[in-house]
Parts: structure tokens; C-alpha cells; sequence
């Protein structure tokens, strides 16, 4: 671990090489790649072929994106997203084709690890039986995609109502949606009745509400991550959704009924989380990206959403926390020279070793936290602090493999 | 106790939670906001006020006051006592009369309404003819005369409000007995006033809008002498001894008519505009009282020259060959004059002026009538309140060095006590001695008695002096030069004029031990003081701390810093500031915090914290907490981005003040405030009614303003050495801690202070870090500074490990200490929307047992819920509805004590109290007795033993001195308690919730 560190810190200095660390089965390959002009996914492709001593073995191309999710890389905008989210290592992992298809998703990498840290990524636990059984019937590619919404609790919720789940975290897209007041139409035992609601005003463009395609304008707000919320204001609804924001889970009475999902009572085997397939209507045809039509056929990413929730906790406790033990002294002069205070703080720098400990959400490991808060104490301090900001601005989930 | 606790004793809790806790609203301190009306009973002693919201407060000796409320939310216009009687007659402007009554329960008087009552004209008449216009409360008790716009006099019985229709004064029956001659006969107009005979009670006087009074026997129903004013009357004034009639005119005039006499023309004795040649506005009141030896009173508001007096607020005394105008900052609702002796029929003693935003009572018997301070109706806008901190149980010396202080800034005031007694105060002396401070936009600190029942002025701390300020300091000082005409002179304290508004004051922490106290302003100013007895030459030390550490491409928008005075400067016996530090940028400090053990005061604003050493007057730390990205941190003064609705309402009240007087330099600052209201409302009409659904992210605006800092002696590096160590939680939900190393205490003056990073928390839900508390080993809040080595609290719990609660907006979070790692939480936004925005520990009793209580949070909610959340379990406790979620200003002004009471601002200009403990409640207990009819007995002397008048509202330098010794007794007799206290505690073995214990019993 530490030897790596003394690597990196110089080739982090070099701006314009990425360093690559791939893996095939069990070896391990390294090379730098150049950062501005690394050329297509084909070159790249074949670049990895003859560093692992592959050529004509077909294989598949995945990265590790800095959240943790274990990503494809089948094309040219792919691989320059790779090359230029690698922070500061690129992960690659190859797999033969003809290996059972790997199942690219959210904490993919992570539940991998947890559950039975295997090393090569195949399908946790008894997914992998179902996924052989059923491979023939793969709509689409579910393993390019990240899962980025599902419809949920299908099977206790009223027909006209819809469970909707957003996955912030890992993506850097907005959460994109906004709220108004409004009033809503009820039939009650006094007849029909005006009663104030909530309701979704706009869709920005490119959000994840809009491009999850589960989410109208005009659809009522009911529920806040299973929190009714008639009688509450437009600014308690607000606050409650942005407190929920990393995983959020509204309900909504939406406005176009005709989508709505019908009930299979045979698809429930999941507990009370099921994704469902005719939402599929909705999701394929708003949305590029939207998983919601393979959940269904991949028992595994139906699990995936479970998991989650179960992790609701966890993941809400990612509070980024750096202790250091003794870092930066201040002289009690008065600071009022930085070059001044810079160079005393060198010198405490370098005149002891650095016993410092870095507690990171979930699984981020050790040696990613280790750099970063070593390279946050480097260089000069406007430098540090916004490197340190950068890093704290992570605050999903982070890999070590 | 808390092994059962754990168990879930869910019913024994409950139980519990109902000892420890309820919600009160006690007790409405300062000054009612936009009074209407005001009544006085000579026979009470009471004073009334009623509001245009709809309230009518009543005020006798300090300590006795009632409150009550109209259902209907209409102003008051008119309030009148039943003569000799307990009840009271309000008008409102919808015209509906309402009768209230003090009424005895269980030793308690309580103001009760017990009637209502709404004059019903005849069936198609127009609604003027039963408008209410004028009310006269007959002296039988029994009658009440209502004149209306009508020109009729409705007589009606009370209580029961039954109309006595026969005996009505109809205008008709008026207007034909009008001399021919009269020019106004066609059209009387309405009642404008009505006025009893003092020594013949049949007889009244009605006067008419249009001049004409007549004098009108109530027994044989017919008119008995007409007197034919010609201008528009405006009131009257039957004097003493019923022989004159004063009536004053809306042309500045005023006219003497002899009564009894046929023929009244020539008997018109004199008539006068006292301010006359050029035209004058109208005399809107007129008294003129006796005086046993010499020549009477005359007193009059307005009458003043149109053309250049016509914006003063003024009433006319005059004596003998004295004549005044007092100068009023605000517009003048009533006055009334009370008399000296035991029936208050003597010679006047003192006028009582309400004005729009005071109350102000002259004393007329001694030389210069000075002015009595107020014990209550204190109006504490006097300039306009911008933050406020409250300090429980203060100890005695500190408590008698500033009221020593305070009673030097106040030998202007009259030595007679205050004149208005009735009641008897019945609420047991305060427990302890409680200190409000309120910082004001002028730079000034105010140091209220919180103890009690009557929010008292105690000192006052002006900052100003430390600055060059525009202000022209003669200006001020001006009013007496002789032979002036009208002869002005400036009264009251009602002054919302700030010389500069970045001398205002946004934090405050005063340490109650050592009497260090440190105050923070609008541009970045932190004055560190320390109280003295005496008058001192200072030269204060500054020091200019520059938060930004180097970030670069920034530009200040804002004010710059203040001009710091270079030359010593003369400051008066109390808080006198040694040292002081300036923010650059000199943004708004944010947060604020002092350690008078460490001597160190932290400070911070929305680019960064820093912390200073004001022993060796150095810096010890600075960080900057600014995101590179933030401009708008940039930008100068936060108001723009505040709440939109506050500032709107802040310009709104600045203009309004502006209005009260539009003095030449003020025109300047009139035409700001519209331009930026109008600024304002554009920005609104832009925001459409929407709310954008985003997570918070590390790029938005005000992430690095440090909302919060304090200082802490606990386990940062390792669990076996405690450190000291400071906190500062930010905007954007970053939590920094620093460790803090300080040089053993003989070389404290010579050795640095030094700090060092130890630990940095980013909230994952980034919402703003509103507190930060370090729990000790048994859960219970690390103490105060000092409290230790004073005594009054015992040494936290080292064995055993700390925990780090972080309170942010939407959550609360405990964290073990040192390794920080996330062990219980409370998620309040997630679950109901609502966010913290005012937290404070507190310490509950039981009411059941005197041994028993818990440490808690108080929090306030902006949705103005408050409640209570258990230490160290962070759970919710209770919850009530406190203060309307729209009063942004309200909820913003909340500030906790140390004992579950609480403080907020229910309108500019009064704080209202409320209490979420049981054992520590403060609300008025007093009793009113009805007054005898007549007799001899002695109203003037209250005292017959027993806790009645408090003691602080004496002014008499003999009582002061009594009120003083009895003062130390019952801290005596405390200390003796606390000592008891301390002593069994450490006899038992329950040591747990030990210093809360101790606590209590300084309490």
C-alpha cells in the first residue's frame, strides 16, 4: 500500500497520464495512458489485448468509476469517460465474453466484495443460477446501464398510485424536478372536495427525474420516502425531499393515469419490492438509460433495490470524516504572511511522520483516502483546499480492489 | 434511574415526561406594539393600553399586570375604567363595546370579559347614527354615555348593557333649544366629547364636531346652558371645582367658558392659540388641574405652528411662568395626569404621556420635571433589536457591579418612585437572578433583569465610542437655547436612528464568572470587554485578522470596516473594551464564542473562523472555510440573501420610523429604503411559486459561513489525555475541530497559544450545522467555563467515554469521541419537514421531586414548533405549537435560558416569555382588591409586609438600599442551599445528572 503511494504522488504531478491498472482473471497489468490523447475504444482495446498476451480472445471491457459501480467499456464515449474520471488510477477489468455476462450496476462492485469476495466478477449468490437459466430472454443490454430509478412496492400500492426511487448518488446528474402547490380533487363522504396538494411543477432538462421517465409534471406528491404528506406546506415538502435527497422514494398520484401499472399477483415473489415490466412502456420510450424494463428479467438487480434498502442506514451515515493527529501546527504568530505560515508548516511537515487516520463512507478504501489526504496536505494551501473539497465532495461510496 | 430508563418503562416516561415538562406562554415583556388607547383608574391605581390588534393590557405596581384579548381583531379605540369599580369599557373600531372585569380566583385577580354590547339604531337609520364617538363612564358606576356620529348620546346601564332609551339625548331635542343666531345650527355633526361635572354628577357637558357644547341635566332631561363655540372642537375639559368649561379647537385655539351663567357670549373669559399668529394645528386634549397653593396646571398636545412645528409630537405643560413643550419621538396617543395624595385629588405629581412606540411619566413636582424611568413598558426597540443571549443564575457581585454601573447612567431620572401602585404582586421573589442582553442596531448592548415578571433596565453598553462614526456627537446634546419659541425639550428614549448600521450588534457571549463579556457586529468588529467600577482613558488594541488566507479573485463588495479611533478614550465606570478584532472581509460575524478560563474568544463569519487570544491580544488560528466558488459570499451583506421577507419587512418598519419624523438627514436614508423595497419586490415577482427538489451540494452559496463554534475539554486525539479543543460547525455541514495548546498558566502571558487541525466531519446531508455539544461520560453536557472552579458544577465525567453531538438542521447526530464514528441520530426533516433553527441546552426539574432532572435540548423548529429532545439519546420528548411559522422575525429572535425558558419577539418591541419547564416558570400572580367607595383608608401604602412591590422598581435611595440587603439575603440563603445541595450529592452515590443537580440548585 505504501509503496503505491510513493509511486502515485509523482505521477499525479504529471497532469496528462492516467495510470491504468487492468486486470484479466488473475493477472495484473500496469501502464500509463496519456490523458488528452488516448485515442478510440478500438486502439484501446487492442492495446489491452496485447499487453495481457490475448489477442483474438474476445473479451469485455469494464472500468471502475469512482463511486464504486463497475461500468462497460464498449465505445468510444465510454472509454474517454473512463480515461477521464480515473481518480487517480483507471481500474479495468477484462472478462471473456463467453463467461456468464457481467452485471454492471450500482454497488455492484461492493456487494460483490461483501458477499462472497470472489475475485472474478461473476453474479452473487443464487442470482447466478437464475441469470444462466434466463439469459435468453435479455430485452436490452441491462449490463451497459447504471440503475438510476425503479417503481417499487407495486404490490401494496394502490393501481393509480406509483412508488417511484431515485438513485442520486453515484450519478452527477441533478436531481432535475420541481414542486408547486396546488389543489387536488378528492371524492369523499361529502361528495367531491378541493383539498390542497403538492404536485410536480417542472422537469428540468437532462435531470434524473425527467430522464427516468417515471416523473410527469402535474403528478400529485403523496408520500416522501413513505411519509404522507397532506396537511404539510410547500416548504416542509421541500425540505423533506432534499433531505432525502441521496435516496429518494416519492409517491405519486400521476397525472397521466394511462400508464399506470397493472398488478401481476404472480410477480411478488420479491417481498414487497418488485420491479415491474410494463412500466416499461413508460421507461423505453421517455428514457435511454432507464434499467426499469430488464429489472424484471434479472432477478439480480431486483435484488439490488433490497439491498438498499436494507442499507438505507449505512448509506446515510456517510459522513466524510478526516482525523488528523498532528498536521499543520499553527505558530501562534499572527498568520499574516501565508509564504510565512506555508513554510513553517513544511517544516512540521516534514519533520515528523505522519500518523493520520481516514475514516471514509461504506467501503472506500484505505489507500484511495490515503492519497487524498496526503495530497491535501501538499502542495500550497489554496491548492489543498480545494483538493481536499474535491474529495470531499465524494460522498457516495468509494472501491478498493 | 437510567438503567430503568433504558428498560422502557414506556408508561413510567410518560409519567416522567409530564413532571418535566410543559409549554407556557407567561408573560409579554416591553412595550406593546402599535397601542390606541389608554385608561386610567385613579381609584385602581391601574393603567390600561389597548392595541390596535386588538389587546388590552392593564399595568399597576411593577409585577402586576393583566392581559387580555378581543376576539374580534379590531383595533381598541377607546378605553374607560367604571369609575370606583373593577371594570373596564373598551371600544373597538368595529364599534362593538366590551365590558372586562379583574376577577378573584384561588387569590388571583384574572381580567375576564363579561359582556359585549353593540348600540342598534332603529330599524333603517344609518349605521353613522348609532358610530360609537364618545364615551363617558358615569362616576354612579352604573351609566354609560355613548355619543355618536350621529349627534345623539345613547344611554345605556351597566353591567347588562340595557338601553335606557328614555333617557337619551336626542339631537333633535338639542338642536331645537340652539340659540338662532348660532351659525352651526343646521349641522351640530357628531359627539366629539363628553365630560361630567366633577361636583354635580347630573350634569354633563356634550360638545359637537362643529363647537357647540351643551350642558345637559341627566335628571330632568333638558339642556341647561349652551355654549356656542364656532370652530371645530376637538375636546373638553370640565375643571375642578365645576365652575369652567376648557374646550380646545382644531385651529390650535383653546377657550375658557364660565358655566352656570345665561348668557354665554360675554362670559367667554378667554380664548388663545398659545403658538398662534401663524396658523396651527388642532389642540387635541386639554387638562387643566389645581394646584392647592398658587396657580393651576394647563396641559395641551399639539397646538403647534403648521408651517414649522407641524411634525412635532409635543405636549404643552404649563405652570405659573413655566411653560414647555415636551418633544415626543413619536406620535402622541393620550396622556393623563395623576394627582398627588391618598384619593390622587391633590396637586398633579405626574403626567403619563403614551406615545406611539413608549411611555413616558414626568414627574411635575420636582425641579425641571425630569422623567421617572419605567419599571415595565420599556420600550426595547429603541433601537431596533438585532440578536439577543440570555445568562441564568448570575452571581450576585457581578449582578450588583452592573446595576452599580447601570444606576451611574441614570441619575437624569427622577427620585420619586413610580406613581402608579395598584395591585399587590403576589409572585414570589425570583429564584435566581437572570440577565437578557440585547444587542441593537445602534452599537448599544442592553442588560435587561430577566428575573421577573417585569423585564427591567439595568445597563446600558454603547459601543459606538470605539469608532469614528458620521454621527456629529453635539448634535445630539443640543435642545436648551434660550428664549427658543416654542420652548422644545427632547423626552423619551425612543430613538431608531443608527448612526451607522454596520455598528450593530449580531453576537453576544458574556461570561457570568469573570465578567468578561465580548460582542460582535455587522462589519466584522469583535470588541472583547471587561467590566470595571471605574471611569477609565482606554486606548483599545486592534487587530486586523484576515479570514481569507490567501484566496484569491475575490472581490469585497460590501461596507468596509469601521474607522477604529486611534486617540485613548474616556469610558464610563461599567464594560469597557480592551481589545479588538476586525474581520477582513469585514463580513458579518456569525457566530461567536469566549472562554474566560482560557481567556481565547472564537469568532467567525461566512468566509472563515478564527480564534483570539486576548491575553497576549494575538491570533492564535485562522481558517478560511470559503468555497472558491462562492461569489456571492462575496458580495457584502447578507440581507439580500436572507430571507426576502425579512428584509421586506425591515425596510417596510425603516420606512415607517422615517415617517414618524422626516428630519433633513433623514430624507437621504427614506429614499434608500424605497429604492431598495422596490429592488426587492422585483426580485420577487421573478421567483415564481416553486421550489426546486435538489440535493445540496458543496457548490452552493453560504456553505462556508460558520454557523456555530465552541470550545471544548475532551478526548480529541486519544481516549486517556482530554485536550482542550475548538469546534465550528459551517453552513454547508462541516464540522472542524482544533486542537488547542495552551502554555502552563504562569507563563500563560509570554508562551503562544497554538492550535492545530485534529478533525474534520462533512456531513453527508451537508445541512447547516447549527450546534455542537460535547456529552462527558455520563451523557450530561461538558459545564460552562468556570462554573467548575466556582463550585457550581461538578467536574464532568472523564472516565468513561465523550460523545460529539452535532445538531444541524435536519438532523441531530451523536458521534463517539476521539474516533469519530456515527452512533445515534435523530432525523427531524426527513420525518415532518421541519428544520432546526434555534437550539439550546437546557436543564428540566421535576416539579414532583426536588432531586430529579434531566438535561435536554430545546429546540425551536421553523415551523415555530418547539421542542424537547433528550440527552444522550437524542430522542424526541415533546412538541407544541409555539410561534406562527410565517413570523420569520419571531422565530429568527428565539433565544433559550439554561432552564427551559425562552424568549421571543412578538413584534418589534416586546419579547414575549414561555416556558417549556415545569419548576421554572415565571408569569404574573397578582391580586387587585376593589376599591372602597370612600372612606379614609390609605391607597398610597401598599406595604402591609408580605412580598408586594418589587424591589427593583423602587427609585427612593432608602428603599433601593432595603431592596439591596434583601437582594443579598436570599442569595445568602441560596448559597447556603447550594451548599446543601453539594454536599448531599456527594453523600449519596447517585452521581449521575450530578451537575444538573447543582444547577437546579443555583437556580
Amino acid at each position: 500500500m505504501s509503496r503505491q503511494q510513493q509511486h502515485r504522488t509523482p505521477i499525479r504531478l504529471i497532469d496528462n497520464l492516467v495510470e491504468v491498472k487492468s486486470k484479466f482473471e488473475a493477472e495484473y497489468r500496469r501502464f500509463a495512458l496519456k490523458r488528452n490523447g488516448p485515442g478510440g475504444f478500438q486502439e484501446f482495446y487492442h492495446l489491452l489485448q496485447t499487453i495481457h498476451s490475448i489477442r483474438g480472445v474476445d473479451v469485455l471491457l469494464g472500468y471502475a468509476d469512482i463511486h464504486g459501480d463497475l461500468l462497460p467499456i464498449n465505445n468510444d464515449d465510454n472509454f474517454q469517460k473512463a480515461v477521464s474520471s480515473a481518480n487517480p488510477l483507471l481500474r479495468i477489468i477484462i472478462t471473456k465474453k463467453e463467461d456468464e455476462p457481467v452485471v454492471f450496476a450500482t454497488n455492484s462492485l461492493q456487494r460483490r466484495r461483501k458477499g462472497a469476495g470472489l475475485m472474478a466478477p461473476r453474479p452473487a449468490g443464487s442470482g447466478s443460477i437464475h441469470s444462466k437459466n434466463k439469459s435468453g430472454i435479455i430485452i436490452s443490454e441491462p449490463l451497459n446501464f447504471r440503475q438510476i430509478s425503479s417503481i417499487i412496492d407495486v404490490d401494496i400500492l394502490p393501481e393509480t398510485h406509483r412508488r417511484v426511487r431515485l438513485h442520486k448518488h453515484g450519478t452527477n446528474k441533478p436531481l432535475g424536478f420541481y414542486i408547486r402547490d396546488g389543489v387536488s380533487m378528492k371524492v369523499t363522504s361529502q361528495g367531491v372536495e378541493k383539498i390542497p396538494g403538492v404536485f410536480i411543477s417542472r422537469l428540468v432538462r437532462g435531470g434524473l427525474a425527467e430522464s427516468t421517465g417515471l416523473l410527469g409534471v402535474n403528478d400529485e406528491i403523496l408520500e416522501v420516502n413513505g411519509i404522507d404528506v397532506a396537511g404539510k406546506s410547500l416548504d416542509q415538502v421541500t425540505d423533506m425531499m432534499v433531505a432525502n435527497s441521496h435516496n429518494l422514494i416519492v409517491t405519486v398520484k400521476p397525472a397521466n393515469q394511462r400508464n399506470n401499472v397493472v398488478h401481476r399477483s404472480s410477480k411478488t415473489s420479491m417481498g414487497n419490492s418488485g420491479s415491474v415490466g410494463s412500466a416499461g412502456s413508460t421507461g423505453s420510450a421517455l428514457s435511454h438509460d432507464s434499467p426499469s424494463p430488464a429489472s424484471q428479467s434479472n432477478p439480480i438487480t431486483a435484488s439490488s433495490s433490497i439491498a438498499e434498502g436494507d442499507s438505507d442506514d449505512e448509506e446515510d451515515d456517510g459522513d466524510l470524516i478526516l482525523e488528523n493527529d498532528s498536521l499543520m501546527l499553527y505558530s501562534s504568530h499572527p498568520l499574516t504572511h501565508s509564504g510565512n505560515a506555508n513554510a513553517d508548516r513544511d517544516a512540521a511537515f516534514r519533520g515528523r511522520p505522519l500518523p493520520q487516520s481516514v475514516s471514509m463512507p461504506s467501503s472506500m478504501g484505505a489507500s484511495l483516502g490515503h492519497s487524498s489526504a496526503l495530497s491535501a496536505h501538499n502542495g500550497n494551501p489554496t491548492h489543498a483546499a480545494s483538493s481536499s473539497q474535491e474529495n470531499m465532495r465524494e460522498d457516495g461510496n468509494t472501491i478498493t480492489l | 434511574m437510567k438503567r430503568f430508563r433504558r428498560h422502557g418503562h414506556e408508561s413510567h416516561r410518560d409519567r416522567l415526561k409530564q413532571e418535566l415538562f410543559q409549554f407556557n406562554k407567561t408573560v409579554e415583556h416591553g412595550f406593546p406594539h402599535q397601542p390606541s388607547a389608554l385608561g386610567y383608574s385613579p381609584s385602581l391605581q391601574l393603567l390600561a393600553i389597548g392595541t390596535r390588534s386588538g389587546a388590552i393590557k392593564l399595568y399597576g405596581a411593577p409585577g402586576v399586570e393583566f392581559m387580555g384579548l378581543h376576539d374580534e381583531n379590531a383595533a381598541v379605540t377607546q378605553v374607560h375604567f367604571m369609575p370606583h369599580q373593577v371594570e373596564l369599557v373598551t371600544l373597538l373600531d368595529d364599534n362593538s363595546l366590551h365590558m372586562w372585569t379583574l376577577k378573584g380566583h384561588n387569590g388571583l385577580s384574572e381580567l375576564l370579559e363579561i359582556g359585549r354590547f353593540t348600540l342598534m339604531g332603529p330599524p333603517g337609520a344609518p349605521p353613522s347614527v348609532t358610530r360609537v364617538t364618545a364615551v363617558l363612564a358615569h362616576s354612579s358606576g352604573e351609566l354609560l354615555l355613548l355619543g355618536t356620529e350621529g349627534g345623539h348620546v345613547f344611554i345605556v346601564e351597566v353591567p347588562g348593557f340595557r338601553e335606557l332609551e328614555e333617557r337619551n339625548i336626542s339631537l333633535d331635542q338639542v338642536a331645537s333649544s340652539v340659540p338662532d343666531d348660532y351659525i352651526g345650527r343646521r349641522n351640530l355633526e357628531h359627539v366629539e366629547a363628553l365630560q361630567e361635572n366633577p361636583v354635580q354628577s347630573n350634569q354633563v357637558v356634550v360638545g359637537y364636531g362643529r363647537g357647540l357644547m351643551v350642558i345637559w341635566d341627566l335628571e330632568k332631561q333638558c339642556a341647561i346652558q349652551h355654549i356656542p363655540a364656532t370652530q371645530q372642537l376637538e375636546s373638553m375639559w370640565w375643571t375642578e371645582d365645576g365652575s369652567y368649561i376648557l374646550s380646545s379647537h382644531s385651529d390650535g385655539s383653546y377657550c375658557r367658558w364660565m358655566v352656570g351663567v345665561e348668557d354665554v357670549n360675554e362670559e367667554e373669559e378667554k380664548s388663545d392659540i398659545p403658538y398662534g399668529h401663524f396658523p396651527c394645528k388642532a389642540i387635541s386634549k386639554i387638562v387643566q388641574l389645581p394646584t392647592r397653593e398658587g396657580p393651576p396646571f394647563l396641559l395641551f398636545s399639539g397646538g403647534m405652528p403648521r408651517a414649522s412645528y407641524g411634525d412635532r409630537h409635543c405636549i404643552t405643560v404649563n405652570h405659573s411662568k413655566t411653560q414647555v413643550a415636551l418633544d415626543f419621538t413619536s406620535r402622541i396617543i393620550d396622556f393623563f395626569v395623576i394627582g398627588d395624595g391618598p384619593q390622587h385629588t391633590g396637586d398633579p405629581s405626574a403626567l403619563v404621556v403614551l406615545v406611539e412606540e413608549e411611555l413616558v411619566v414626568i414627574d411635575l413636582q420636582s425641579e425641571g420635571w425630569p422623567v421617572i424611568q419605567t419599571p415595565y413598558l420599556v420600550p426595547l426597540h429603541s433601537s431596533a433589536i438585532t440578536c439577543s443571549h440570555h445568562v441564568s443564575a448570575i452571581p450576585l457581585k457581578l449582578w450588583e457591579r452592573i446595576l452599580t454601573a447601570g444606576a451611574l447612567q441614570n441619575t437624569h431620572y427622577s427620585k420619586k418612585p413610580w406613581p402608579i401602585t395598584g395591585g399587590q404582586n403576589l409572585a414570589s421573589d425570583p429564584p435566581q437572578r437572570d440577565l437578557l442582553l440585547t444587542g441593537h442596531e445602534d452599537g448599544t448592548v442592553r442588560f435587561w433583569d430577566a428575573s421577573g415578571v417585569c423585564l427591567f433596565p439595568m445597563y446600558k453598553l454603547s459601543t459606538a465610542s470605539v469608532f469614528h462614526t458620521d454621527a456629529d456627537p453635539n448634535e445630539n446634546l443640543n435642545p436648551g437655547t434660550e428664549g427658543e419659541w416654542p420652548p422644545f425639550r427632547k423626552v423619551g428614549c425612543f430613538d431608531p436612528y443608527s448612526d451607522d448600521p454596520r455598528l450593530g450588534i449580531q453576537k453576544i457571549h458574556l461570561c457570568k464568572y469573570s465578567g468578561y463579556l465580548t460582542v460582535a457586529g455587522t462589519a466584522g468588529q469583535i470588541l472583547v470587554l471587561e467590566l470595571n467600577d471605574e471611569a477609565a482613558e482606554l486606548t483599545v488594541e486592534v487587530k486586523v485578522v484576515d479570514l481569507l488566507q490567501g484566496q484569491e479573485g475575490f472581490r469585497w463588495k460590501g461596507h468596509t470596516r469601521l474607522d477604529v479611533r486611534e486617540e485613548p478614550v474616556q469610558f464610563p465606570p461599567g464594560f469597557q473594551p480592551f481589545t479588538l478584532v476586525q474581520c477582513q472581509p469585514p463580513a458579518v460575524v456569525t457566530a461567536l464564542t469566549l472562554h474566560s478560563e482560557w481567556k481565547v474568544v472564537g469568532f467567525g463569519t461566512s468566509h472563515g473562523f478564527g480564534l483570539y487570544d486576548y491575553q497576549q491580544k494575538n491570533n492564535v488560528l485562522v481558517k478560511c472555510t470559503l468555497n472558491p466558488s462562492d461569489q456571492l459570499a462575496m458580495e457584502g451583506p447578507l440581507s439580500r440573501v436572507k430571507s426576502i421577507k425579512k428584509s421586506l419587512r425591515q425596510s417596510f418598519r425603516r420606512i415607517r420610523r422615517s415617517r414618524v419624523s422626516l428630519r433633513k438627514h433623514h430624507v437621504n436614508k427614506l429614499q434608500e429604503a424605497n429604492a431598495r423595497l422596490e429592488a426587492e419586490l422585483a426580485e420577487m415577482e421573478l421567483a415564481p411559486v416553486q421550489r426546486k427538489i435538489e440535493a445540496r451540494s458543496s457548490d452552493d452559496s453560504f456553505t462556508g459561513l460558520v454557523r456555530t463554534l465552541y470550545f471544548a475539554d475532551t478526548f480529541l486525539s486519544d481516549s486517556s489525555h482530554n485536550t482542550a479543543s475548538l469546534w465550528a460547525g459551517t453552513n454547508g455541514g462541516c464540522v472542524f475541530a482544533y486542537m488547542l495548546r495552551f502554555p502552563p498558566v504562569e507563563r500563560r502571558a509570554d508562551e503562544p497559544v497554538s492550535a492545530q487541525p485534529a478533525k474534520e466531519i462533512q456531513l453527508m446531508h451537508r445541512a447547516p450545522v447549527v450546534g455542537i455539544v460535547v456529552l462527558d461520560g455520563h451523557g450530561a453536557p461538558l459545564p460552562e467555563p468556570l462554573e467548575v472552579a466556582h463550585d457550581l458544577a461538578r467536574l464532568p465525567e472523564m472516565q468513561g467515554s465523550h460523545h460529539l453531538l452535532v445538531i444541524s438542521e435536519e438532523q441531530f447526530k451523536v458521534f463517539t469521541l476521539p474516533k469519530v464514528s456515527a452512533k445515534m441520530k435523530l432525523k427531524l426533516t426527513a420525518i415532518d419537514g421541519s428544520r432546526v433553527r434555534r437550539v439550546g441546552v437546557a436543564w428540566f426539574g421535576s416539579n414532583r421531586t426536588e432531586d430529579y432532572g434531566e438535561s435536554g435540548l430545546a429546540v425551536l423548529t421553523n415551523q415555530g414548533d418547539v421542542h424537547v429532545v433528550s440527552l444522550p439519546h437524542v430522542k424526541m420528548q415533546v412538541q407544541y405549537p409555539c410561534i406562527r411559522r410565517e413570523d420569520v422575525s419571531g422565530i429568527a429572535s428565539c433565544v433559550f435560558t439554561k432552564h427551559g425558558q425562552g424568549f421571543y419577539l412578538i413584534s418589534p418591541s416586546e419579547f414575549e416569555r414561555f416556558s417549556l419547564s415545569t419548576r421554572c416558570v415565571v408569569e404574573p400572580r397578582c391580586l387587585v382588591a376593589p376599591p372602597l367607595h370612600s372612606g379614609s383608608f390609605d391607597q398610597h401604602q401598599p406595604q402591609h409586609g408580605g412580598p408586594s412591590s418589587a424591589p427593583r422598581s423602587t427609585q427612593d435611595g432608602e428603599d433601593a438600599e432595603s431592596a439591596a440587603r434583601r437582594v443579598m439575603e436570599h442569595a445568602l440563603l441560596n448559597d447556603e442551599k447550594v451548599l446543601q445541595e453539594i454536599q448531599k450529592s456527594l453523600e449519596g452515590d447517585q452521581v449521575s445528572f450530578l451537575e444538573n443537580n447543582v444547577k437546579s440548585a443555583v437556580a
